[in-house]
């Protein structure tokens, strides 16, 4: 989806700013969190739903929710979800009645089936799905060469919305700092320099054009 | 020190189911806790040994420790670079087994820098948790279309000639960077070089420094 969440090139959010001494976890809540999470993923829902779930919040939501806040939001909107608990149960109005919902099922990881090797030349997709996806938008519609073969690793297109278990080749794929920003590019960006963008086999066509471009 | 992304906020209006308050989401934390806890679905125990993992043993000094192990061992550093989780796991690490650990090697002409634009993929294994400004729109938008700007502000200065490969990580891939040895390391031993090898070189956001002082002789 094209959600706020997808922020590579965006403007208007100032410097990056460090923080002296960063604590591992600013309030004690937020480990809670991350834990709570950590033993229901894999379990009750899905890493791609789990990210799916922090997407779809309001933007202005997103934008002014902390990083744990988002996360709890999508532990309590999934584990509703799925049934795993009620909003009557975690609001105190009912007591808690056993879980019923059955664990997910993982199935084995098939061998890794390419289409792709390095150096072939790909054009990714243009795309504006509602859904969950992991082509950036600032990647789509864009001229790469393939870096590394990886995977095969779930399809989160998929996977986010349980239509389908598709293990598939996943690519580092290389641009230019031109084909992503054209002229806006970095002023003092080198040519050399290169963007690489983990992509699955299908968010890429192949490309046969002769130019020399990237 | 900035609440810009962790929240300090004293507003007390709520939207829907989203309270602003931090003790809101502090009761809506426990509110979650308690329930899963009394459906049998998760254990005090568990909740704390993980918060307990992250605040004293999973950090940046174990990839410290692979960098040092690799600077020191050219047979090492071939492994690292062909299958970093298997490298990590043979130095005695955990490594969780739904990612692959895949190390960036900067060399003369090349540097590293490692970015998730869409949330915020992390070599946590190795590096521990992200900070919040890994995390923050501030860099997950300008670390892939201003990248130089970025390593400025962190205080990198890449000297002419030296390309930037920015990784933006959206699979299932974990990216850390295997900073270049500095010069004036020569006898040191894994364990001094591991000191110089902070969290930032192992994103891409920084270059390891020789202490003002040499360790050399203060490190047994």
């Amino acid at each position: 989806m094209n959600g706020v969440h997808d922020m590579g090139g965006m403007h208007g959010f100032g410097a990056v700013q460090p923080e002296p001494d960063e604590p591992v976890f600013h309030a004690r809540w937020e480990g809670r969190v991350r834990a709570l999470m950590e033993r229901t993923v894999a379990r009750h829902y899905n890493l791609d739903e789990f990210r799916h779930a922090i997407e779809k919040m309001a933007p202005q939501e997103y934008l002014r929710a902390t990083y744990y806040e988002k996360w709890l939001h999508a532990v309590e909107t999934l584990l509703i979800e799925k049934g795993v608990i009620s909003e009557a149960e975690l609001s105190g109005r009912m007591p808690p009645s056993p879980t019923m919902a059955a664990p997910l099922e993982l199935g084995p990881r098939p061998p890794l089936v390419a289409r792709f090797k390095p150096g072939d030349r790909v054009l990714t997709r243009t795309m504006h799905p509602r859904g969950h996806t992991r082509l950036a938008r600032y990647a789509r519609g864009k001229r790469g060469v393939i870096r590394t073969v990886n995977g095969p690793f779930l399809l989160p297109d998929t996977n986010a919305h349980g239509t389908g278990r598709d293990w598939e080749a996943c690519y580092a794929v290389e641009f230019t700092p031109r084909e992503l920003w054209g002229d806006d590019a970095e002023p003092q960006l080198e040519e050399m320099d290169r963007i690489c963008i983990d992509l699955w086999e299908s968010y890429l066509a192949p490309r046969r054009e002769e130019r020399e471009d990237a | 020190m900035s609440d810009h992304d962790h929240g300090h906020r004293h507003d007390h209006k709520e939207s829907g189911h989203h309270p602003e308050a931090p003790s809101e989401v502090e009761a809506r934390t426990l509110a979650l806790e308690s329930l899963l806890l009394e459906k049998g679905l998760v254990t005090s125990e568990e909740i704390d040994k993980i918060i307990d993992a992250y605040e004293h043993d999973i950090g940046p000094m174990i990839g410290a420790r692979v960098v040092a192990r690799a600077w020191s061992d050219d047979g090492y550093r071939a492994r690292l670079l062909v299958d970093g989780t298997a490298a990590v796991r043979e130095l005695g690490f955990d490594h969780p087994a739904n990612t692959e650990l895949r190390v960036l090697e900067n060399r003369p002409g090349v540097h590293n820098m490692v970015v998730c634009t869409l949330c915020s993929c992390y070599p946590w294994a190795v590096l521990g948790l992200p900070p919040v400004w890994y995390k923050s729109a501030p860099y997950r938008s300008r670390a892939v279309s201003e990248p130089r700007a970025v390593l400025a502000e962190f205080g990198v200065g890449l000297t002419p000639g030296v390309a930037v490969n920015v990784w933006d990580s959206s699979s299932d891939l974990r990216y850390m960077v295997l900073p270049e040895r500095p010069e004036g390391t020569e006898g040191w031993s894994e364990e001094q070089l591991a000191t110089i090898v902070t969290r930032d070189c192992m994103i891409g956001v920084g270059i390891p420094q020789l202490p003002s002082k040499s360790p050399a002789g203060t490190v047994s």
